[in-house]
């Protein structure tokens, strides 16, 4: 999985960040051009695609019954996972999840569990017998970069689409009724991924600046201006000020974009 | 194991243990103790037990993985299946595999890995007992196991957590606090180089408790790496006390 970049462009890469530039003309802190579509996939629960530059995320959802984990029986169920697709990148292999696929859906999860997305105390059916399991399975179909972002905005874009069933409880069976309801979700959350290159610190890595990068950090931010999750990934490290400067910037684009999202 | 405090830290300030709220947990480190092993380490943080191993710099297995320039680390967190209350499979989890992947990322930093091209380096970490706060003890552990094979380091990684249980940011969590507490935050230090290896939260901060727990950390990452330091020379001691009784015979 180690991609290969040539000396040349490493060293291009790396002047022009220190001229405060990036290849595809865009500031530090600017992210690509943003497209978020809802409700592509009409057989999922919900389905949302995101376009970050070239980088292309689809996630859908779907809602099962299923049982509660034994220590929170009254709350519903919810699963992530990441497929990284042959289809997206020369890299990529089709088979079991690999250690890339599983950081990506933790990282998600992590940031709409502890953000508390979920209104997950009404998805119970039955009290620590059955509860509806919301799987939200996110397929990368073009990578350049910057995958965490991408699918978490996918990923929270799909659950605010996401439909469940109507259903009645006669004689402690459970009965489906026609239509719909709506997931409850009460927050959401935004990820925020900064790299660090030559010192510096920018948003939106797209693929040639992941390859050269040090290090990078993601920081999900809740409706309330709150960190709710954080990971920082890759070979090299961050002093502390550069991660308090990393979560100023997080906290910031986090704001602007809530606005354009109206989230 | 099923009757939750009510309080996490009571009217004293102290926390459920009788702790401080900066206050670490009791650590034993030790250095050399896999006799089969070119480098090993065993510590005990708070009720963690944790052995980590490192084999290498060896051929590299599968021969694919080789990198022309540089050494090739690997890295396994693995559970035991009676560290914890319910047993868990030996078969890598979800959380193993992401933890194998974060606690790699930042030993790498650490080792001149240009030194050693074409091999591979294996570090085996096996948590025989677990209470909170693994990953930063794991950590830890397996940067002494490193120093001990004599692979060339910047400098030691040290870890340690933060978080907030009842509203409070509280220095190394252990397990009752951060099921029920508020946020947990693992950090991973390389003192002399003030840099930062691993950094991790979950749970809900502001970003002023955000800052004050990444700080709160850093301090405790540096209280055990004066223990890593102290554990690193012992070692030797007891070689050169070994030797003195043997002359002595």
């Amino acid at each position: 999985m180690t991609a290969i970049i040539t000396r040349v462009k490493k060293k291009q890469l790396s002047d022009l960040m220190a001229q405060d530039k990036r290849a595809d003309g865009r500031g530090l802190k600017d992210y690509r051009e943003m497209k978020i579509e809802q409700g592509i996939i009409e057989r999922a629960e919900g389905s949302a695609r995101v376009l970050l530059g070239k980088t292309e995320v689809v996630v859908g959802t779907k809602i099962e019954m299923g049982e509660p984990f034994s220590d929170t029986p009254n709350e519903g169920v919810l699963t992530v996972n990441a497929e990284l697709t042959p289809i997206a990148s020369p890299e990529f292999e089709a088979g079991p999840p690999d250690e890339m696929s599983i950081e990506l859906a933790r990282i998600v999860d992590r940031g709409i569990r502890e953000s508390k997305a979920i209104n997950v105390e009404k998805l119970v059916i039955e009290p620590g017998k059955k509860v509806f399991v919301v799987f939200v399975d996110i397929y990368v179909l073009n990578h350049d970069g910057n995958l965490i972002d991408a699918s978490a905005l996918a990923a929270v874009s799909a659950l605010l689409n996401t439909k469940m069933a109507n259903y009645e409880i006669k004689d402690g069976e459970v009965h489906l009724k026609p239509g719909y309801e709506q997931l409850p979700i009460r927050k959401h959350p935004i990820t925020v991924t900064v790299a660090k290159i030559e010192d510096k610190l920018v948003v939106d890595p797209q693929l040639e600046e992941e390859l050269v990068m040090d290090a990078r950090i993601t920081f999900a931010i809740d409706d309330d201006e709150n960190i709710c999750a954080i990971q920082k990934g890759g070979s090299g490290y961050f002093e502390p000020n550069e991660i308090f400067e990393a979560a100023k910037i997080a906290k910031a684009k986090a704001k602007e974009m809530r606005k354009k999202l109206n989230w | 194991m099923n009757d939750k405090p009510e309080k996490l830290i009571d009217k004293k300030g102290l926390r459920l243990d009788g702790r401080k709220a900066d206050e670490l947990r009791p650590v034993k480190l030790e250095v050399g103790v896999i006799a089969n092993a070119d480098g090993s380490a065993y510590i005990e943080h708070g009720k963690n037990k944790i052995l980590a191993a490192v084999y290498g710099p060896r051929e590299v297995h599968p021969k694919h993985l080789a990198l022309q320039d540089r050494t090739v680390m690997k890295c396994r967190y693995h559970m035991a299946p009676f560290s914890v209350q319910e047993r868990k499979s030996p078969a890598p989890s979800r959380r193993e595999v992401e933890l194998s992947k974060v606690i790699r990322e930042s030993l790498e930093p650490a080792v001149f890995m240009e030194y050693y091209p074409r091999t591979m380096v294996d570090v085996f970490i096996e948590v025989l007992q677990a209470d909170g706060g693994t990953r930063c003890a794991s950590i830890t552990a397996a940067a002494l196991a490193l120093a001990d094979s004599g692979i060339p380091m910047r400098d030691l990684v040290v870890a340690c957590a933060a978080g907030k249980v009842d509203d409070t940011v509280v220095l190394d969590l252990m397990d009752t606090e951060d099921k029920l507490g508020g946020a947990d935050v693992p950090v991973a230090l390389m003192p002399n180089l003030n840099a930062v290896t691993l950094l991790q939260m979950d749970g809900i901060l502001t970003h002023e408790e955000f800052e004050k727990a990444v700080n709160m950390a850093l301090d405790g990452c540096r209280q055990i790496y004066a223990m890593q330091k102290e554990a690193l020379k012992q070692k030797y001691v007891n070689v050169s006390e070994e030797t003195k009784e043997e002359a002595e015979e």
